[in-house]
């Protein structure tokens, strides 16, 4: 369980999140969308205090986050554009990751490196990839230590078709064993069997956070990418 | 800490640059010694490379790989691990690789050729100076973001130490001639790392005599064992200091 209260951060002059506040409950699967520049991903960076607030709260399991770090134990990233040491070779980074979590995860998630077929190309350097590829492998990375929360930052931005479907099965998956999931996109139709949540930024703010049933009969759209433009017209503010 | 100082140092290990300097050294030292017939000559030639090349070296190689570990900064701190850790595992293995490059470089020949106090006391400031510059280093690539203004204000900061500072001070003395100021330079030369190893070197060699009234006054201060012992800890001020200033700015810092 994530809460955050009244978070606000600014990159000098540019207000990147004016006072948000949200909850997202375990098991939910929530959406976060809104477009380019509206703080979506500097709200999951905050969450993974890889952005540090200026003002605000952020508990993880009824945890202040700050200045704490074991609660990333129970946290896996996928990031929007991963950046890897470019001298490693794929080998290299996993095992790397697997000797920094050594002890509270000895069960490994492979699932991912095998159907991605990464496995055949262990070998390779970081630098040698293909963006899609490297994306594959942060979202192997993601899931391979079976955290409870999974936070995926455009997950199948840069993913072929069939890798896209892959990942969208696995997702599936990990939410049927109930983890709490925090997806970015903007392929609204992508996320329709997905999510059960939804929390729409703009600008900075949050503009709303109802469940998905909610959403649908507010609007009665049963896709979400027409719900989604319904409830802008409505509400244009 | 271990298991990421462990990918640090073999991540610098794969770097040529590393083993290149400590070649460079190593040859530099064996041909200043084996083309002087008076080893302790060798020594005060040595001892310009020791003030001049090792901060040089030390802080823009570090300040450029703490650039190119931005990747693996940022994949860290999505992990488990706290940024303390990783800002330090940077440091020290930093610190060790060139520590054991300046080892094998100097220090085995100094050993060789010219093993007396004087010896002893430029492989010690030396190996401080290293690690010196390694922390000034991290400040260098804490303050900006940017790779080529980092590396600029690494530049700047060698230039100070190694040569802006010491026209400043003269400069200083020029304008109060007229006043004493013997104990003042004494405090002064613990505001740059270099002259503290310069000094105390210049002194184990016994030239002391030619550096006049304010000679005399330095040789009674650091000559002493105290005076030792407060400009090593002067120097370890210029390790810690740095470095965490760069720690507090790291753990503040958006990636």
């Amino acid at each position: 369980m994530i809460i955050i209260k009244d978070l606000i951060k600014r990159f000098g002059d540019l207000k990147a999140l004016f006072g948000v506040s949200l909850t997202f409950s375990n098991g939910e699967c929530v959406a976060l969308l809104g477009p380019n520049g509206s703080g979506k991903t500097t709200l999951i960076k905050s969450i993974l205090g890889m952005v540090v607030p200026d003002s605000g709260t952020i508990s993880f399991n009824e945890e202040s986050i700050n200045g704490n770090w074991m609660y990333r134990q129970k946290i896996g990233y996928m990031p929007q554009i991963g950046h890897y040491p470019e001298n490693m070779t794929i080998a290299n980074i996993i095992d790397m990751m697997k000797d920094i979590r050594k002890g509270s995860h000895n069960h490994h998630d492979e699932e991912l490196i095998k159907s991605f077929g990464l496995h055949t190309m262990l070998h390779k350097k970081m630098r040698t990839l293909s963006g899609g590829t490297t994306q594959k492998v942060s979202a192997s990375l993601a899931f391979l230590f079976n955290p409870d929360v999974l936070i995926l930052d455009e997950p199948t931005a840069g993913l072929d078709p069939l890798a896209s479907e892959i990942l969208k099965q696995k997702i599936l998956k990990e939410k049927k064993n109930g983890k709490l999931i925090l997806i970015t996109s903007h392929i609204l139709s992508e996320l329709d069997d997905l999510i059960t949540e939804v929390a729409y930024m703009q600008d900075g703010n949050l503009v709303f956070h109802k469940k998905i049933a909610a959403l649908r009969e507010e609007t009665g759209e049963q896709r979400l990418a027409k719900a989604i433009t319904t409830i802008m017209k409505l509400d244009p503010s | 800490m271990n298991k990421i100082l462990k990918y640090v140092i073999f991540d610098i290990v794969q770097n040529k640059i590393v083993l290149l300097y400590t070649f460079f050294l190593l040859v530099l030292s064996l041909s200043i010694f084996s083309l002087e017939n008076n080893s302790a000559k060798g020594l005060l030639s040595l001892l310009n490379i020791v003030l001049i090349i090792v901060p040089l070296i030390c802080i823009i190689f570090s300040t450029i790989y703490i650039y190119n570990s931005a990747e693996f900064i940022e994949l860290l701190v999505s992990q488990p691990v706290k940024r303390k850790t990783i800002w330090l595992s940077i440091f020290s293995g930093l610190s060790i690789s060139l520590s054991l490059a300046f080892f094998v470089g100097v220090c085995i020949p100094v050993l060789i050729y010219h093993a007396d106090t004087t010896g002893m006391m430029m492989m010690a400031t030396g190996l401080f100076l290293t690690v010196v510059f390694v922390s000034i280093a991290m400040l260098a690539a804490g303050i900006t973001r940017d790779k080529a203004k980092g590396i600029g204000l690494a530049i700047l900061f060698w230039l100070y130490f190694s040569l802006i500072f010491d026209a400043l001070v003269l400069f200083f003395l020029f304008q109060f001639q007229d006043y004493p100021l013997e104990k003042v330079m004494v405090f002064l030369s613990f505001l740059n790392p270099i002259d503290l190893a310069r000094i105390q070197i210049l002194l184990q060699m016994d030239i002391s005599a030619l550096m006049g009234y304010t000679g005399a006054v330095f040789r009674e201060f650091f000559g002493t064992y105290t005076g030792i012992i407060i400009s090593f800890i002067g120097l370890i001020c210029w390790i810690i200091v740095p470095l965490l200033i760069s720690l507090s700015i790291f753990k503040r810092k958006d990636l």
